[in-house]
């Protein structure tokens, strides 16, 4: 019995707790995504640099903060600088709009020249980042590093297995769980989130309706820049900022904002948790899980490990592959057309 | 939206620009031989003719048919495999440990597919079916897993400095770029056969997709071609400096030209690839003339414009996509190899997708898109350009800076990050290119 | 002058000219209809009415004001609903929010409009809370008119709302029609049902080409041979 809930405890610790927290910070990302794609109809190429822009901000307002001697306590600081890294993040995809998606959107360009356009964004945007705060690896988590630790856990229950839950791994959920909130409660019971998805929904008749385009697309920007500057703060938390890893974080995004359709809020919620998920499910040894349901003194002879962690981002893919050839309108029925 | 083709609104004049531009593309080039080194000059010219020969290959895919290939980076890492597994020696040992495993593991793979197809075929109904083929799939997976691990097991410890992996033909090195175009078609054809006759966004994101694992199984799969160990030494197409320098007679005619005989063999290297890789574009370019002209290509640029009316007259757009994708794809794979014997090495983390991917697309659309020359001259222009940026703007921000005295830190941090503007110069100029010369310098030719 | 009209009305979709001069005009309190050919502009003249065409010339003025140059959101405010012929309910909004979105322009209480449009299409009322892409056919159309309603718009264009509709339900969509058009609405429909729009019309337009062929009262077009022959099947 004693084995069984140590094997549940193990896989909590090593499974279940990373990957909740990295499917929010991956929901969040493909919810940016799939905004863009249903009100403004073209896939992103810039949203990972968005994402990576937004945490340094949020990073250059912490060193000041920190500097200055101001500190959250047991929480990271960057939660205190958070707010301005999104209005940063906010006025600098307004400003995008304004210089460079606006003129294709008017002409209404097709939609993958609009995607080449946000490769053009996506160049500038990893320039800036690079010139800014360098390619290197910066670490800006402070506060308390645990809401509680392995020995804690051991010590309340006695058990030889531990269990351990990081403030940013809470952080994570926590903050995705307010702001996806605030999010559908804006998108489906205020009147400007509902004339975001009348447009995003059928275009011509928003029009006809006296939905003013402009305003529907400026307020998505906004939205957008604060879901990609809290998606990439908390990304950088949990892990650490490093600014080329933003455009590989590209692909599970945009996997996860498929997978639960294109264009659908809730799809990409969903999507972000079946990527996080599967990745970290077909990518965890389960040799001593394993050891502890099975005989006693017994183990597996390997890992038990179904694809190597190199091949993280290959299980996203793969998702998107199955997907593709399955339903290409993905879980939820985004547009695929 | 208007099925009308605004994408390329704008019509430049037909003046002799083509000659101009390549003449002035000549005179840059010939201005770092005298500014720098004429060695500097020619290594520049020939990455610029790889770059060329890959613009050309995206130039396929995007201006004859209005594909975006995400995945370039990973078209040309197989091209540098290819270089490898062409060209380095068997190693027999590592062959003898674990050669037959991975070989049995490989055709355990294809059984298994083989049989998931054969039990899709027999069973009709859909949930016992789906049921069943993965139940196939998974079993095969590991069934083939268990062969192959202990086999990479044994390859990789043989000699594991110097060799750890299976090696290759031993063959003339040129023919790895055959072989790299094949094994980027091959690539090419599995990505489209998935994402093509789905939205255009799909296409963009799988081939990211693709890429991505197809650098990632360079990095790691070390039996294959060493991985992050990187295998150095490819053999050349051409002679080696010392075996140049070694010759009496080059060395005699080095005197009678007043130069010294290293620099000169240096020199004489880089002409010989030069001359290669010059050929190689012309042979692909008179192809890709010959294709667009052709009512292959007329049909192509129909689809391009009017995928519906196309439709509508009966064409089978995605085969021809998939064609045209596959074709484009090679051609990029044909550049990789290239590249990795250029380098005589095979690096994989060096792939990186915005020097691989997104400048090849700045190339392409700077040059100008549906136009094989633009395409040709955009990879000459934008890689001299990225080259050439680095020191340029090192330069400028010294200037800049100087005020501030040699230590301030924000003048150090400026010199250090200078080298990062490049990548903001590209974009704006990808983005200026597209809003305001959207054809390009040079504008497709409408026959 | 009539409240609506558009004038010489020339222009297309980047191609050749779709429509060639024709002039559409509508009276508050009457039905105006316009029949013609497939493939004549009807849905195009109906757009550029709405301003969702740019026109190469011809003029289109709402209660004696030049309305040409106004975007459709613009028009909206003025006070002109359009249903389109295809595409005209938001498919993934309930009913409810279908309707709310017709209001989008207005800044007062809107529960009144609501009642009313509930109270000419009952139906309605059970289904608000299910997604107007689940509906019939018909009840489509109705959140379609709905929507257009509740802007309270002195005009109302209707694109074909016959189609895929069974005639019972036509008849009966035709009859709410009638009592829009007699709360002091300028009502202008495009219907390939000719016969049976023409005989609830005060007015009617035959295009051909994106020119009018006929013009007369309903009955006149009713009467008239070479249109019965034409357009009317005899
Ligand atoms: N969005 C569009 N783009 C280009 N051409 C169109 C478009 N919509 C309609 N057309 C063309 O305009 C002409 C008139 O169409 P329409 O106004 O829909 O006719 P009707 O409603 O009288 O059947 C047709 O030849 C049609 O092909
Ligand atoms: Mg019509």
């Amino acid at each position: 019995m004693e084995d069984i809930v140590n094997a549940v405890v193990l896989l909590t610790n090593f499974l279940v707790v990373p990957a909740t927290a990295y499917g929010c910070q991956l929901a969040l990302g493909a919810l940016g995504v799939t905004l863009v794609y249903g009100v403004l109809r073209f896939s992103n190429f810039a949203h990972g640099e968005t994402m990576a822009f937004g945490a340094m901000v949020t990073i250059l307002f912490t060193w000041l903060l920190q500097y200055q001697g101001v500190t959250l306590g047991p929480l990271p600081t960057a939660l205190l600088a958070l707010p301005a890294g999104m209005a940063v993040t906010a006025g600098l995809c307004l400003l995008t709009d304004r210089w460079v998606f606006r003129f294709y959107r008017r002409s209404r360009a097709q939609p993958v020249m609009l995607l080449v356009v946000s490769v053009g964004v996506m160049f500038v945007l990893n320039g800036i980042i690079r010139f800014v705060i360098g390619p290197a690896d910066r670490v800006f988590t402070d506060g308390a590093r645990f809401l509680f630790t392995v020995r804690d856990f051991k010590a309340w229950t006695g058990l030889s297995e531990g269990l351990a839950i990081k403030t940013t791994q809470t952080l994570s959920v926590v903050v995705a769980i307010i702001l996806v909130a605030a999010l559908f409660w804006f998108l489906e019971k205020t009147r400007t989130g509902k004339s975001m998805r009348a447009f995003s929904d059928n275009e011509d008749l928003a029009l006809l309706s006296g939905i003013n385009p402009e305003r529907v697309v400026a307020v998505t920007w906004l939205i957008v820049g604060c879901l990609a500057a809290v998606a990439g703060t908390l990304y950088g938390l949990d892990k650490s900022f490093k600014p080329f890893t933003f455009l590989s974080l590209l692909l599970p995004i945009f996997a996860a904002a498929i997978v639960g359709g294109l264009g659908n809020p809730l799809g990409a919620i969903v999507g972000g948790f079946v990527v996080a998920f599967s990745e970290v499910l077909l990518t965890y040894p389960y040799r001593k899980f394993l050891a502890y349901l099975g005989p006693e003194g017994w183990r597996p002879d390997g890992l038990v490990q179904f694809l190597s962690t190199d091949y993280k981002f290959a299980v996203s893919f793969f998702i998107l592959v199955v997907v593709l050839l399955v339903k290409p309108t993905g879980i939820f029925s985004g547009r695929s057309s | 939206m208007s099925d009308t083709p605004a994408r390329f609104p704008l019509r430049l004049a037909r003046a002799p620009r083509k000659p101009l531009l390549f003449a002035a593309m000549a005179a840059l080039i010939g201005l770092v031989g005298i500014g720098q080194s004429w060695s500097l000059a020619l290594t520049i010219m020939n990455l610029c003719l790889i770059s060329a020969i890959m613009t050309l290959g995206v130039n396929i895919q995007w201006g004859y048919a209005g594909l975006f290939n995400a995945g370039v980076m990973g078209f040309a890492a197989l091209g540098g495999l290819a270089g490898v597994l062409v060209s380095m020696p068997p190693v027999g040992a590592a062959w003898r440990a674990g050669g037959a495993g991975v070989v049995l593991a490989l055709a355990m793979g294809l059984v298994t597919i083989a049989a998931a197809m054969l039990v899709y075929r027999r069973l009709r109904r859909p949930a016992s079916r789906k049921l069943a083929v993965a139940l196939v799939v998974a079993a095969g997976y590991f069934a083939a897993r268990a062969l192959f691990e202990p086999a990479v097991r044994a390859i990789e410890g043989v000699d594991p400095s110097r060799t750890g992996y299976l090696g290759g033909f031993g063959l003339p090195v040129v023919l790895s770029w055959f072989a790299g175009g094949a094994l980027a078609a091959g690539a090419a054809w599995a990505a489209g056969k998935i994402s093509l006759g789905l939205r255009a966004d799909y296409l963009a994101i799988a081939t990211l997709g693709i890429s991505e694992i197809i650098v990632a199984f360079l990095k790691y799969e070390e039996w294959l071609a060493r991985g992050v160990k990187n295998v150095t030494g490819l053999p050349r197409p051409v002679p080696y400096e010392v075996d140049l320098q070694a010759a009496a007679r080059f060395r005699e005619w080095a005197e009678s030209l007043g130069a010294s005989p290293v620099e000169l063999s240096s020199i004489v290297v880089k002409l010989c690839y030069a001359g290669l890789f010059a050929l190689v574009l012309l042979v692909l370019m008179w192809l890709s003339e010959a294709a667009l002209r052709s009512p292959w290509g007329r049909m192509m640029r129909a689809i391009r414009d009017n995928e519906t009316a196309a439709e509508a007259m009966g064409k089978d757009v995605t085969a021809r996509h998939l064609q045209v994708f596959v074709l484009g794809s090679a051609v990029v794979g044909i550049a990789g190899a290239m590249l990795a014997t250029l380098d005589g090495q095979f690096t994989p983390t060096t792939y990186h997708p915005l020097r691989f991917t997104f400048l090849i697309w700045v190339m392409v659309i700077v040059g100008g898109s549906g136009n094989n020359w633009g395409a040709v001259l955009g990879g000459f222009m934008v890689w001299y350009a990225w080259v050439e940026a680095e020191p340029l703007g090192l330069w400028l921000m010294d200037l800049l800076t100087f005020p501030l005295g040699a230590d301030h830190p924000l003048r150090v941090h400026l010199m250090d990050s200078a080298a990062h503007m490049r990548l903001v110069v590209m974009g704006v100029v990808l983005l200026l290119v597209l809003r305001f010369a959207p054809q390009g310098l040079i504008p497709e030719e409408r026959r | 002058m009539s409240f609506l009209t558009g004038a010489d009305l020339v222009g297309g979709y980047g191609g050749p000219d779709i429509l060639r001069g024709c002039a559409i005009a509508a009276e508050r309190g009457e039905i105006t209809v316009v029949v013609g050919p497939n493939g004549a502009g009807k849905s195009t003249a109906m757009r550029a009415l709405f301003g969702m065409l740019t026109l190469r010339s011809g003029s289109v003025r709402l209660g004696g004001e030049d309305i040409t140059a106004l975007a459709p959101q613009a028009r909206a405010r003025k006070g002109m609903g359009f249903v389109p012929q295809t595409d005209n309910v938001f498919r993934s909004m309930t009913v409810q929010e279908n309707l709310e979105m017709g209001a989008f322009v207005r800044d007062d209480d809107i529960s009144g409009t609501l009642d009313e449009v509930y109270g000419l299409f009952p139906a309605l009322k059970d289904k608000r809370r299910q997604p107007a892409g689940e509906l019939s056919g018909g009840q489509r159309q109705q959140v379609a008119i709905g929507r257009a309603l509740m802007n309270r718009p002195r005009v109302l264009m209707l694109d074909e709302p016959s189609a895929g509709v069974s005639p019972i339900v036509t008849r009966e969509l035709f009859e709410r029609i009638l009592d829009i058009a007699q709360s002091g609405v300028a009502v202008l429909i495009v219907e390939q049902n000719a016969r049976q729009a023409l005989e609830l019309a005060d007015k009617g337009y035959v295009l051909v080409q994106g020119r009018n062929r006929f013009t007369g009262t309903g009955e006149m077009l009713l009467a008239n041979p070479e249109v019965r022959q034409s357009f009317l099947g005899g």
